[in-house]
């Protein structure tokens, strides 16, 4: 079964149509990018999947998006649980200017996951090893997380969001505001990520995609237009849009 | 039209700008450098600690500074949670209709009304109707009322200077929204809104208006006892021993002035240092 089942989705801006009939399914343990010129609805669509767009006045929606079976747009979900299900790490790395330590352990000390200090630790531990950060910060752990570079607060970002055990981690072009070798390095960890989460990454870099992900879905003025196995969208793609975007004629 | 050349036109617009800041700092030079020439000499430890004596013409103001404390805390116990409950409201919760910009106008105005109205309306109210009396209860409240737009407006500026990623960073762990304003949103903006009440404090012991009617006596004979006592504050002395009585030294006047000066300069600096401290260890 799919993870993530989006059906005829629908989102608006008070009177702009951002995101139109979008359907779309999503499989387990993959990761999958959304890639489309600026303003195409991507990061819209992204954002839709942990409500994080229902704090911006005027948003409107129709249609489901199901997480596990269940439609996250049900009165009956508890938003704050889909959203520690389903995380999110965004464009600019954003961690809290409190140290490395409290940032990883911010989501559980307020959610009270992991109630005594030791669970609280080895769940630190874990996340910042996990981001393959562990040995760069175990001597400064309660130094200020914005002493880091962008590169390692973006890898803090991902951990601190690792460390409320979601089973879906959501990138927001994560790699937008890093130098090459940084990106390489998130890369790779992302690919590392795959086996235990379902990962879904926006991005504007059509290499990353080729190079991270899965599936690729393509999507233009809100709508979506191809979605499939990444090499069939980069190689052979059944509609012309989609090629002229991959080869580079516009966008 | 006589054509400079652009050398000497360079220095004579940068005469008229330096002079314009200095005609506009010379009077709080000279304001200050009379009020302590002139106040230094009455003001010691006694002048600071003891009552008035001889119809105010000898002994201290200690009533007065006790007075002032007594109404300035009372006010900023009062207005401060409410102010910053208001300002997170406005800020966190409530949605861009009709009502909030209502609201928000009204706030933004209140702060315009001249202070000497909060009098009158803080007698009719307080005092009158509420038969609080002429007390420190009476006139802390009126000047609540009068800050209150002051505070929600630095604290709502405060909350919005913590940077919206903050608050989806913590939404996307799943933390809710009032749990986000406790810990992320709160600690965040503590500074600026310490600040705004720090110069709200500097703000409301220098009024006298809003007191006048509510507050405050020409002369209490001892120490206020509880909030429904009047009391002497240092303007309203000050306001007293300048006009009201005959054969007041000046020395008494001028070191009156120059302990309420300090006080509120005191505390002016006190905000200004806050908020360096602040921004010089805040990144974002």
């Amino acid at each position: 079964m799919s993870k993530i089942e989006i059906k005829s989705f629908n989102l608006y801006y008070t009177n702009f149509h951002a995101l139109k009939d979008i359907s779309i399914n999503i499989e387990d343990k993959r990761i999958t990018t959304i890639i489309g010129p600026s303003g195409c609805g991507k990061s819209t669509l992204l954002r839709s999947i942990n409500r994080i767009n229902d704090t911006i006045e005027g948003v409107r929606t129709s249609g489901e998006i199901n997480v596990y079976g269940e439609n996250i747009y049900d009165n009956k979900i508890d938003v704050d649980i889909l959203r520690r299900n389903v995380g999110m790490v965004f464009q600019r790395p954003n961690p809290f200017p409190i140290s490395i330590y409290e940032n990883v352990a911010f989501g559980l000390r307020v959610n009270r996951i992991g109630s005594n200090r030791w669970t609280i630790s080895e769940t630190v531990e874990k996340s910042l090893k996990a981001v393959l950060l562990w040995d760069n910060v175990k001597d400064r752990l309660h130094k200020s997380a914005l002493s880091l570079t962008l590169e390692e607060q973006q890898r803090l970002c991902i951990a601190r969001v690792i460390a409320v055990t979601p089973r879906i981690i959501l990138l927001d072009e994560p790699c937008s505001s890093l130098d090459p070798v940084a990106i390489q390095k998130i890369e790779e960890l992302m690919i590392q990520l795959k086996n235990r989460y379902t990962i879904i990454i926006v991005t504007h870099n059509m290499q990353q995609a080729a190079r991270v992900s899965n599936d690729t879905a393509f999507m233009l003025f809100g709508k979506l237009v191809e979605f499939d196995k990444t090499e069939k969208i980069f190689t052979n793609p059944l509609k012309k849009e989609t090629e002229d975007y991959v080869s580079g004629r516009f966008g | 039209m006589i054509k400079l050349n652009p050398k000497l036109s360079q220095k004579f617009s940068y005469l008229i700008l330096f002079l314009a800041t200095a005609l506009a700092i010379m009077p709080i030079m000279a304001i200050i450098f009379i009020i302590v020439k002139n106040g230094i000499s009455v003001v010691n430890w006694e002048f600071l600690t003891s009552m008035p004596k001889n119809g105010m013409r000898e002994g201290g103001i200690f009533p007065a500074i006790v007075g002032t404390f007594a109404i300035v805390m009372s006010t900023i116990m009062l207005t401060l949670p409410t102010g910053v409950c208001a300002a997170i409201y406005l800020n966190e919760y409530a949605r861009d209709n009709m009502l909030t910009r209502a609201i928000k106008l009204g706030i933004v105005n209140l702060a315009g009304i001249p202070s000497v109205v909060y009098g009158l309306f803080g007698f009719g109210i307080f005092v009158m109707f509420l038969k609080l009396g002429v007390s420190i209860i009476a006139g802390a409240l009126t000047l609540s009322i009068m800050e209150l737009p002051v505070i929600i407006t630095t604290s709502r500026n405060a909350l919005n200077s913590v940077p919206y990623s903050f608050r989806e960073a913590s939404w996307s762990l799943g933390v809710s929204r009032w749990q986000t304003i406790r810990h992320i949103v709160l600690p965040n903006a503590l500074p600026g809104i310490m600040t705004g009440a720090v110069l709200s404090i500097a703000r409301i012991s220098g009024e006298t208006a809003p007191i006048l009617f509510t507050a405050v006596a020409f002369y209490v004979p001892h120490l206020p006892h509880s909030m429904f006592d009047q009391v002497m504050t240092l303007p309203y002395h000050l306001y007293i021993i300048s006009t009201q009585i005959p054969n007041m030294p000046n020395s008494i006047i001028f070191g009156t002035a120059l302990v309420l000066l300090v006080m509120i300069l005191t505390m002016s600096f006190i905000a200004i240092f806050v908020r360096i401290y602040f921004r010089k260890h805040r990144k974002w």
